[in-house]
């Protein structure tokens, strides 16, 4: 293995090996404490750009399943079995130990082998304790890996320069399981494959939309926000698109992650970024006004200010660690977001039932 | 919260056993600090005296009671508390609680079960309404069928196709259960569970499985969490209390860990569980596909292990909850400023080893299955799986330095040793690597998944990696870098040089160790902060590690720590009483405004609960650990004299280091523990002892039993199997020793002592301050030397003792002290007869009768013993033994039922697994208490009586004639039967199995007529042992009473021959 450094903006370096693919490369550093689910991370398209470290020490055990798109079933929809989208996009991983062997019945190749296949960088041996450390007192920074002997030194990149949700997002309309009763348009500003799943297998049809489509010219019974990459404020043209649904006729909306951002931009408050963001599956939300609490998967380094909300929004859900906005809904309309995943994969499923009332709501 | 609960009752789990042990004494005292936050007056019923739970301060009132329906509902009559805590005393507690319930105690009492409901916990508990309460919400249980007779279980399990598992139902720890491959097997097994249980279950077996456990929290509210999964190393198949368990789990993808939790979290709704709560499941490693094995519905050895694992104080919580807050109103206890409405994020791995001690008992079946073994366990932790489990091997005790490295074992067949575990089976995985097994044919043997094994197969491999080096100057710096990551000692990789063949291990180690500091190659400080470091913390729960550059805490240099060694593994001769003198010397420490330092790595203890000192380093207890610890701690001192005998060996080492001993020199310990040295002192100063010597050949020891005559002790400085020691009457004996179990050569010494027959045992436990006594205690055994005083009834203050005697060893005591110049606790051993005084032996530290000295006497000797170490003035108390008007009795709990084919006799070696003590107001009031607590119970009909030798008989024939005028009917074997009748005392003869006549002894016990059993080995050879075991074996295995000392029983038997239950008296601690 060579070895490897990473290098953030204020000068802190951390010495490793490289086991992905070996090129140098740029982005925001992040850290996730999520325990498990390295499948799923790498292939959310809200890491693009980003440089994700694992608190938990030990990578790779359970190997990487089948990244091949196998359709085996028609209720599949064309989506992969084990992926949250087609490919990596993380721009590089950082681990403690990186766990060469692996074993688990679906393994097909080792995390180190896929991202050679996929050219992404991963470094291990760094002390990712401290790293995260490093990034909770100093707020997320930008970094760079550079593999000992392999080409040039890269810039730093500025992560909000750059619009990821069109880098991600499809370029055309798709449709799934066309024909069903009830059709939901979904805007992809970076959708993880279980949103889809999670509405398909709910028996409507999905009308997956570029981020920037004008969707409302469309003829669709519920609207669904997704979760995206990158600096919600460089999304003003689907911020527009989602004030003109808003003023039009009452129809169910959900939103996730990027998608409770948007929103609120749409009704009027603002977003700001969060100093080292919520990445993990063990973030506690309660619904405000309840008893009611939920444990839920995260992944966001924005969060939506619900102090300026209008009169009639609400705070939704609540972070329980520092209080951040969780979610936001409308007092009266069937309009709702989650800034969290309920859609899970990874992380906790305790939150299902959202998805649940929207289809609900569709119905209404 | 609740606002009309103002006093509560807490059931303990009793004395530690196999299956219960010390993390109930944890879980306990975190639910009382919970309680007594909430200004929740509280009651504790516990006759562990050794335990923290029962320590002042800790409880409001404390009764050193029987954990049983009887003496609980006396002490609700007179308490009457409001509420009740069942979950925190194990399946002991939960056992009575769910008695009480049935019979309608609560009830007429009014008092409120907190926490999970009764109806909840027999919905866990009976295996029916379990599997029918899943099904209802389609969570899949194991197919299994409830039995009530053998012929009913035969039929079953022919039905579900062997091989099938069987489990007693409402058993502890996996009590009576075990595989069967066929109806012969099942059979023998189903006779044994029956006797515990009416009801038996039999089911399919799915060894191979992957096992894997959630413990889940849930509020009244339906919030509910998971606070940690955990993997099994060993495949189902093994108790999970007999298994290496690892938390997080490893192998398991996100999905599969979400679908777990997701159905822990619908079965903990379903049956309503408030509180804590563990549901373990039977995973397939080749689907997604699973069993729910079981719901355990309180706190239990998996949520210690948790708690300790996550940093989330499960108990502590669920005492919370069952007084009704939300999880939502409650905080993270490590960042205090956070919820306690979270999963922790763990950044570290952490291994938990089980330690057997198989090698005490006589003839027991090493196999680990599907019944509890082990006496102990410990956790480590890492940042590489190989870094945690090398800690674990090492943390065991065993001698072992790691999972390469150690004195070389053999297995004559290790195929055969893969696929039936033993207590060996981690080493035999490594002799199957020498051997050149591939990690798939170690997996085809042994079902353990292959990404444990492969990280098994690095450590070899770096271990052959580090042997080619062959010094110190040709090592690559990277290698040994990587091997520190991977959990190697300077020892081991001393070992790998060769460095020990030409210099002595302790230097070369030395040498590695200044060799890789040069280097800068150093373990580095961690803090588990339950967050994974995503939010601030200011905890003090630590550890180091090799996967690191920086350390989580800054040190002061201040001079101002004090460091407290802890005990180690729980094991037997060292547990729960050794945790408790560590709280107290911490206790002590923060008193006196040091800054508190623990160093211990036993999961069930209350000294590594992070909130019980100023830091704890929950690592190891190698000289190399601890020496890296004090290098950072710079400490004002290091207490090593509260854990037990790990520490205590420490001392010369880290003298020789320039450590800072507090208290006794270590070359005053070294002169009590080197035998030579010690003996020579005792002559010196005129004390006497019995004879002994070190012995090098056979001829030498012939000489010397010449001189002293039979019977002798003797210890084999080296050990091959079975006992370390033992007593030999004549000489075919000890050549039979000496040839099975040791072998004697110039470096193998034996030591031969003269061993005194009929002597009174006396033990003095003291604390001195330089040289001179400021406090002590003085108690006597029940039964005669050659029963282990780790073994024997101890009563104090001693009610029949010369007055002579106890101040002839005052007098040698405070000879030894000056001698010695001791500051700090001691304990010596002393042999009576006829006030002719020898001393047996003699320890610089706090001995296993420390708690319970200091409570009967409610002196607080450690305390004491801490400040005199501190060098701080210590009065002397003016309370003395003589003046109490009262009684304590200490006695000892076997776990032989667990133990199968162990032979439940007691001898010069150690076998009881815990104790109980128990106040009265006289001897029988006691002692009575205190053979309750530890499972006695008054005969109803017959007793089975076979007495020993004349001395023996004579010894028991007014407590056989009280027994007949009680009306009990008297079975006796041939000689005893003789020696009844002689002395007009009516008995039916019986026959041992080894004779055809009727009636037979077994056949009586197994239909019922005989519920206790005396039988007195006439001595200890093993002609002797042989016959009486099959009996013996049979009241373990019927669950018959079983007393085997002529004295013990005796007093036994006239005690509930002279007083009722009525008779006894309720007394908190308080009131005596």
């Amino acid at each position: 293995m060579r070895n490897a450094q990473l290098i953030l903006e204020d000068g802190t370096v951390f010495s490793g090996k490289s086991f992905g693919y070996e090129g140098s490369v740029a982005g925001e550093v992040v850290f996730s404490t999520a325990m498990t689910g390295y499948v799923e991370s790498l292939t959310d398209p809200s890491y693009a750009g980003q440089l994700v470290t694992l608190t938990y020490p030990i990578v790779g055990n359970y190997g990487v399943p089948s990244t091949s798109l196998v359709e085996t079933t028609k209720a599949q929809h064309g989506l992969h079995t084990f992926m949250e989208s087609d490919k990596i996009y993380l721009s590089a991983l950082i681990v403690s130990e990186y766990s060469e062997n692996y074993s688990h019945w679906n393994a097909q190749e080792s995390l180190g082998d896929w991202l050679k296949r996929e050219r992404v960088p991963g470094i291990t041996g760094i002390d990712t304790r401290e790293l995260t450390k490093v990034l909770r007192e100093h707020g997320v920074m930008h970094g760079k890996i550079l593999i000992e002997g392999v080409g040039d030194e890269p810039e730093f990149k500025a992560y909000s320069d750059i619009n990821y949700v069109a880098e991600v997002s499809c370029k055309e309309i798709i449709r799934y399981n066309e024909g069903a009763d009830k059709k939901v348009v979904l805007v992809d500003c970076g959708v993880k494959n279980n949103i889809l799943r999670c509405l398909v297998d709910r028996g409507v049809e999905v009308i997956r939309v570029p981020w920037d489509y004008d969707f409302n010219s469309l003829d669709f019974d519920g609207l669904f926000l997704a979760n995206g990459p990158g600096d919600p404020n460089n999304c003003e043209v689907a911020v527009a698109n989602i004030k003109n649904f808003l003023g039009g006729k009452v129809r169910p909306l959900m939103g996730i992650c990027m998608g409770n951002q948007l929103l609120a931009k749409a009704v009027g408050t603002s977003v700001y970024k969060l100093k080292y963001g919520h990445r993990s599956h063990n973030q506690p939300v309660r619904m405000v006004g309840t008893n009611k609490c939920y444990i839920t998967s995260q992944n966001h380094g924005f969060a939506v200010d619900a102090s300026k909300l209008p009169a009639d929004w609400t705070s939704y859900f609540e972070n329980m660690n520092d209080g951040s906005n969780e979610g936001i809904c409308h007092k009266h309309n069937p309009w709702y977001s989650a800034q969290f995943h309920p859609e899970a994969f990874g992380g906790p499923v305790d939150t299902m039932f959202l998805f649940d009332n929207f289809i609900k709501n569709l119905s209404l | 919260m609740k606002d009309n609960i103002k006093k509560v009752l807490i059931l303990g789990s009793g004395a530690l056993k196999i299956g219960e042990a010390g993390e109930f004494d944890y879980s306990g005292s975190q639910a009382l600090k919970a309680l007594r936050e909430e200004g929740i007056e509280t009651v504790l019923i516990n006759p562990n005296i050794a335990t923290v739970q029962t320590s002042e301060g800790v409880a409001d009132h404390i009764y050193f009671l029987p954990v049983t329906p009887f003496f609980v509902e006396k002490v609700i009559e007179k308490e009457r508390p409001q509420g009740i805590l069942l979950a925190f005393g194990g399946q002991t507690a939960l056992n009575c609680g769910v008695s009480l319930y049935q019979s309608g105690i609560f009830e007429r009492y009014n008092v409120e079960v907190l926490g999970t409901p009764v109806q909840a916990i027999i919905d866990t508990e009976d295996r029916e309404l379990f599997v029918g309460k899943l099904n209802e919400i389609d969570v899949k249980t194991i197919k299994s069928e409830a039995c009530e007779t053998i012929e009913e279980a035969c039929r079953a399990a022919s039905t579900l196709g062997y091989p099938v598992i069987l489990r007693a139902a409402y058993a502890l720890g996996g009590l009576g259960s075990g595989f069967c491959d066929n109806e012969e097997e099942l059979v023998k097994l189903a006779e044994k569970a029956f006797a515990f249980s009416p009801q038996v279950l039999v089911e399919k077996s799915l060894k191979g499985w992957k096992e894997i456990e959630y413990e889940v929290v849930r509020d009244k509210y339906d919030n509910c969490i998971t606070i940690c999964n955990m993997e099994n190393f060993d495949p189902l198949g093994i108790h999970t209390g007999e298994s290496i368990v690892i938390a997080p789990s490893q192998t398991l993808t996100n999905s599969e860990y979400h679908k777990l939790r997701e159905l822990s979290i619908r079965i903990v709704r379903h049956i309503g569980i408030v509180g804590e709560c563990n549901v373990q499941y039977a995973f397939d490693p080749y689907s997604e596909d699973y069993r729910v094995i079981e719901v355990n519905a309180r706190l239990s050895r998996s949520s210690a292990l948790a708690s300790k694992a996550t940093g989330y104080p499960l108990a502590f919580v669920a005492a919370k909850l069952g007084l009704g807050y939300g999880l939502f109103e409650l905080k993270n206890s490590v960042t205090k400023t956070t919820t306690a409405f979270f999963e922790p994020a763990l950044d570290y791995i952490v291994c938990k080893i089980p330690r057997w001690d198989l090698g005490k008992f006589h003839g027991v079946d090493h196999e680990l299955g599907s019944s509890m073994k082990s006496v102990g366990e410990v956790m480590a932790i890492g940042r590489t799986f190989e870094e945690a489990i090398q800690k674990g091997i090492r943390m065991i005790g065993q001698g072992l330095h790691g999972f390469v490295g150690n004195r070389d074992i053999h297995f004559e067949n290790i195929n055969q040793a893969l696929c039936e575990p033993t207590d060996k089976r981690i080493l035999v995985i490594e002799k199957a690597f020498e051997a050149g097994y591939t990690v798939d044919k170690i997996h085809e043997l042994t079902k353990i998944d292959r990404w444990f094994l492969q990280k098994l197969f690095n450590v070899y491999n770096i271990y052959q990696d580090l042997q080619k080096a062959k010094s110190l100057d040709t090592l690559d710096a990277n290698l040994l870098r990587l091997a520190k990551r991977q959990g190697f000692t300077d020892f081991q990789i001393a070992r790998a040089l060769g460095l020990e063949k030409t210099q002595k291990m302790n230097d070369a180690i030395l040498q590695v160790r200044h060799h890789r500091k040069q280097l800068g190659i150093v373990p580095f400080v961690k803090q588990i902060d339950t967050l994974a470091a995503e939010y601030p913390a200011q905890t003090n729960y630590l550890y180091l590690t090799y996967s690191g550059v920086t350390h989580d805490i800054v040190y002061e240099h201040d001079k101002r720590s004090a460091v407290v060694l802890g005990s180690g593994a729980y094991r037997i001769g060292s547990s729960v009483e050794f945790d408790w003198c560590g709280v107290q010397a911490l206790n002590t420490l923060r008193k006196e405004g040091y800054r508190s330092v623990m160093i211990n790595f036993n999961p069930e203890t209350v000294s590594t609960d992070y909130d019980m000192c100023d830091r704890l380093y929950f690592d190891e207890l190698t000289f190399e650990r601890v020496m890296d610890i004090l290098e950072l701690e710079d400490p004002f001192g290091v207490i090593v004299s509260t854990g037990g005998q790990i520490p205590n060996n420490l001392a010369i080492r880290l003298d020789q280091q320039q450590v800072p001993i507090l208290g006794t020199t270590a070359q005053s310990i070294d002169n009590a523990e080197d035998r030579e040295k010690f003996s020579a002192m005792l002559n010196r100063i005129g004390v006497d002892q019995p004879a002994w010597r070190a012995l090098t050949s056979m001829d030498d020891i012939c000489e010397f039993i010449a001189e002293v005559g039979f019977p002798v002790l003797v210890r084999p400085s080296y050990v091959l199997s079975g006992a370390a020691m033992n007593v030999c009457s004549n000489m075919e004996e000890l050549e039979r020793f000496l040839h099975m179990a040791a072998n004697v050569s110039k470096e193998h010494p034996v030591v031969v002592s003269q061993f005194i027959e009929h002597a009174k045992e006396v033990e003095m436990d003291a604390v001195a301050k330089d040289g001179e006594i400021i406090a002590y205690a003085i108690s006597e055994h029940i039964e005669f030397a050659g029963v282990h005083s780790g073994d024997a009834t101890i009563q104090f203050p001693p009610q029949k003792l010369y007055i002579e005697t106890a101040r002839r060893i005052k007098k040698i005591s405070r000879k030894i002290a000056k001698e010695l110049n001791i500051s700090g606790p001691f304990n010596i051993q002393f042999l009576a007869r006829d006030n002719d005084i020898k001393v047996i032996e003699c320890n610089l530290r706090a001995s296993r009768s420390f708690p319970f000295v200091s409570k009967v006497l409610k002196i607080n000797f450690i305390e004491l013993a801490t400040r005199a170490m501190l060098g701080l003035p210590v009065e002397k108390p003016k309370k003395n033994l003589f003046d109490l008007d009262y009684v304590g009795i200490k006695a000892s709990q076997f776990s032989f039922n667990r133990l199968q084919k162990a032979d439940p006799v007691l001898g010069v070696d150690m076998s009881s697994t815990g104790e109980v003590g128990c106040l009265g107001e006289d001897t029988r009031d006691a002692l009575l208490k205190s053979m309750f607590s530890v499972g006695l119970r008054i005969p109803k009909k017959g007793i089975l009586l076979s007495t020993g030798n004349t001395v023996q008989k004579t010894a028991m024939l007014s407590a056989a004639k009280e027994l007949h005028k009680k009306g009990y009917s008297l079975y006796a074997t041939e000689g005893t039967s003789r020696f009844l009748a002689e002395n007009d005392v009516p008995n039916t003869r019986v026959y041992w199995p080894t004779e055809t006549q009727q009636p037979q002894a077994l056949d009586l016990m197994y239909q019922g007529e005989i519920d206790m059993v005396v039988n007195i080995p006439k001595n200890l050879t093993s002609h002797e042992l042989s016959n009486g075991y099959t009996i013996r074996r049979a009241a373990i295995d019927r669950n018959i009473p079983l007393l085997t000392n002529a004295r013990l029983a005796s007093a036994f038997i006239q005690s509930f021959c002279s007083m009722t239950m009525e008779d006894l008296e309720i007394k908190s601690w308080g009131e005596y």
